[in-house]
């Protein structure tokens, strides 16, 4: 272990982490948001979402919006019961956030998006 | 129109939804409250979903009232499979719309919160399951789970309080369960949303045996038992048992039934003990307590009753021949189906457990006669409060059905014979005392009715003899002030034979000699009698004798006479002149 770590030279791991970044400019993101009906949360949770995509991930990302009071099957498959939820289908692995995506510093580190300092 | 207060109040009443689980409807007086939450809670292990489950199973197949079980931690295979052991079939109630059991598995793990939410969607399909089969019950197991999913508490405790409220509205009848907490009632303080109906069970071990208890903590707007009850999860699920509430007030008979043993029923005045009393027999080792209780037991099956018999130390078989040796032959009412045994050790589970199981088979074979041999085991299973608690709660269930209860009860040797180890012999209508009574090198059996409620009995000791023909009860030798029992009687029985047979032949000696000495008096009366009539004949002759002459010389001296006047002499008849001559 110790040796394959000194054997990656400072050059090579830049390198790597340089590839990482030019992956992840190309992901392209599979998400579906459930949401409530018109409730005041699921309203902020559509505007932040489809800005923070819109802002980031023009152009390579794929938003559904469910609403459960309609679609309530589909929310049992995917195991819903808070309102909003954000299921992250693509990409792997499958990821669940609950809320209203109003500040979340993880959310924004996957999907790639600098963080507002 | 004006309604008397007393009718409107009555609408009023809390309504209420029976559980159909035996013994949670006596002590909640009917159910809990219908269309409202009640909150089940307890530690690990201690039956909540299983008791949650009942209330939906007996709900939709009792009392036509369709439920749904909201799993928050077991999958509905594992419920299914769970209850499957109890006789009940999830799937095919599923099919008939019976009950639903929806599944909400939520693991924190794979959540993560980017702000603020509500549990709309646990509402949706809470509502979207109740409308699915419209029904009237619903079970939330355990609904904590969510406060390991979600961490934001303030939100949580907002959305349960809103869904509680959104359940009364729906009007369902619902049961949440929660961990039993440290301090509190629940781990999450769920009592304070759910406060109308609250129901602790608790599973505790003392002196290495479990007992489940149930106790309502609390119950808006209805009366209900505040002890705590035990109960016991048995084949048929959970059973309670609000016995501790079993009141006297029972009707009872004056039907008399035989004890088997002839001479035993004498000394209780007659036609034997009363139907639905017990009958305690207590005594040291060895002295054929249960001998004498097997005789009980024939004689009830002899009468075509049917008969428990609760044997806490031997088998069946080793009691079937041990009975076969004083000729009781217990097998063909076995057969028959009029014997049923129960061999357990009392130390095989807790007394509630062996009570509930006692009861249980009271309730499904429906016997007149049940017996417990012996009671004493039990205190290695409780104290001795606890022990008596139970066998009065069981005293009590069988006299209110009619059922006679014999129980055998072991004295220590050189313990105070009239006293029982479990203190319940001032509960028995009628106690039986053997004793070993040892004298002359022997021991012998002895016994005595020490008490016999209603009954005049008799005041005597019988020595109880158990012959190859069954139990024999005989009088004990009363005699030179000495009450003599075993060989030291049959030794002075035979002497008194003895003296007996002397006396009685003494007395026919007698006899004989009388009638000798009347047979020669007799024989001497008749000899005389004969010597007597033998002089009379001897004088009658000389008496005639002496008629005949007289009567010659008077016609002699006539004829004379005769001549002297005449002057002639005649001719004297030649016969006359010839006996004269001869005088």
């Amino acid at each position: 272990m110790n040796q394959e770590q000194e054997s990656e030279t400072p050059s090579e791991k830049v390198a790597a982490f340089e590839r990482a970044v030019q992956q992840h400019a190309i992901q392209s993101y599979h998400l579906r948001l459930y949401i409530a009906g018109a409730s005041q949360l699921s309203t902020r949770a559509i505007t932040t979402l489809t800005a923070i995509c819109e802002k980031y991930l023009h152009g390579r990302y794929r938003l559904e919006v469910v609403d459960v009071y309609q679609n309530p099957e589909q929310a049992h498959a995917d195991n819903v019961i808070a309102t909003p939820t954000l299921v992250m289908l693509e990409p792997l692995p499958q990821q669940v956030f609950v809320g209203d995506v109003a500040h979340s510093r993880r959310l924004a580190a996957i999907l790639g998006i600098p963080l507002p300092e | 129109m004006r309604h008397s207060p007393h009718l409107s109040a009555r609408r009023h009443v809390l309504q209420k939804a029976p559980t159909g689980i035996h013994g949670i409807d006596e002590i909640t007086n009917g159910g809990l409250p219908r269309g409202r939450p009640t909150l089940v809670c307890g530690s690990a292990g201690c039956g909540k979903t299983l008791l949650a489950m009942e209330f939906l199973i007996h709900g939709a197949l009792e009392y036509a009232e369709p439920g749904v079980f909201i799993a928050f931690e077991e999958t509905a295979d594992e419920l299914t499979r769970n209850v499957a052991s109890l006789g009940y079939d999830l799937e095919l109630m599923g099919e008939q719309n019976q009950l639903v059991v929806e599944t909400i598995h939520v693991d924190r793990s794979e959540i993560e919160e980017t702000g603020e939410y509500d549990l709309e969607g646990l509402f949706i399909r809470i509502g979207f399951a109740i409308d699915s089969i419209g029904a009237q019950r619903i079970v939330l197991d355990t609904i904590e789970a969510l406060f390991s999913s979600f961490a934001n508490e303030a939100i949580l405790r907002a959305e349960l309080r809103r869904l509680f409220r959104w359940l009364k509205e729906r009007g369902v009848t619902a049961i949440v369960t929660a961990e039993r907490g440290n301090q509190a009632l629940t781990r999450h303080g769920l009592e304070e949303y759910v406060a109308d109906c609250v129901i602790l069970l608790d599973h505790r071990v003392d002196d290495e045996i479990s007992t489940r208890r149930l106790r309502m903590v609390k119950y808006r707007g209805s009366t209900h038992g505040t002890n705590e009850y035990p109960f016991f999860i048995g084949e048929h699920g959970i059973t309670v048992l609000p016995l501790t509430s079993a009141s006297l007030e029972y009707e009872v008979g004056d039907e008399r039934i035989s004890t088997g043993v002839a001479q035993l029923d004498e000394m209780l005045g007659g036609p034997g003990i009363i139907r639905g009393s017990s009958m305690l027999i207590s005594g040291t080792a060895g002295s054929g307590k249960t001998s004498l209780i097997a005789t009980f037991v024939d004689a009830a099956c002899r009468r075509g009753e049917r008969c428990l018999f609760m044997s806490f130390e031997e088998s069946v078989s080793q009691i079937c021949r041990n009975m076969r040796s004083i000729g009781i032959d217990l097998v063909p009412w076995i057969d028959q189906g009029l014997l049923r045994f129960s061999t357990q050790r009392p130390t095989a589970y807790g007394l509630e457990l062996h009570l509930m199981s006692i009861i249980e088979q009271v309730h499904t074979f429906q016997p007149r006669v049940v017996v417990l041999d012996p009671i004493t085991n039990f205190s290695a299973v409780g104290t001795t409060s606890d022990v008596k608690a139970m066998l009065v709660r069981l005293f009590d269930l069988l006299k209110s059905q009619d059922v006679t209860l014999c129980c055998t009860s072991l004295t220590e040797a050189g313990g105070d014979a009239e006293h029982t180890d479990v203190g319940v012999s001032s509960l028995m209508d009628t106690w039986i005392l053997l004793r070993n009574i040892e004298t002359h090198g022997e021991r012998n059996r002895g016994l005595y009715i020490l008490k016999s409620r209603g009954i005049a009995h008799s005041n005597q000791v019988r020595e109880m003899i158990m012959t190859s023909e069954g139990i024999k009860l005989v009088d004990v030798y009363l005699g030179t002030g000495m009450i003599l029992t075993g060989s030291a009687r049959l030794l002075a029985e035979a002497q008194a034979a003895a003296e007996l047979a002397q006396a009685e032949a003494r007395s026919e000696r007698r006899a004989r000699d009388v009638e000798r000495r009347r047979r020669v008096i007799a024989a001497q009366i008749a000899a005389l009698e004969a010597e007597l009539a033998a002089d009379e004949a001897l004088w009658q002759e000389e008496a005639r004798q002496e008629a005949i002459e007289r009567r010659i010389s008077q016609t002699l001296r006539h004829s004379l006479r005769q001549e002297r006047h005449s002057g002639m002499h005649g001719e004297i008849p030649s016969s006359q002149v010839r006996l004269d001559s001869d005088d």
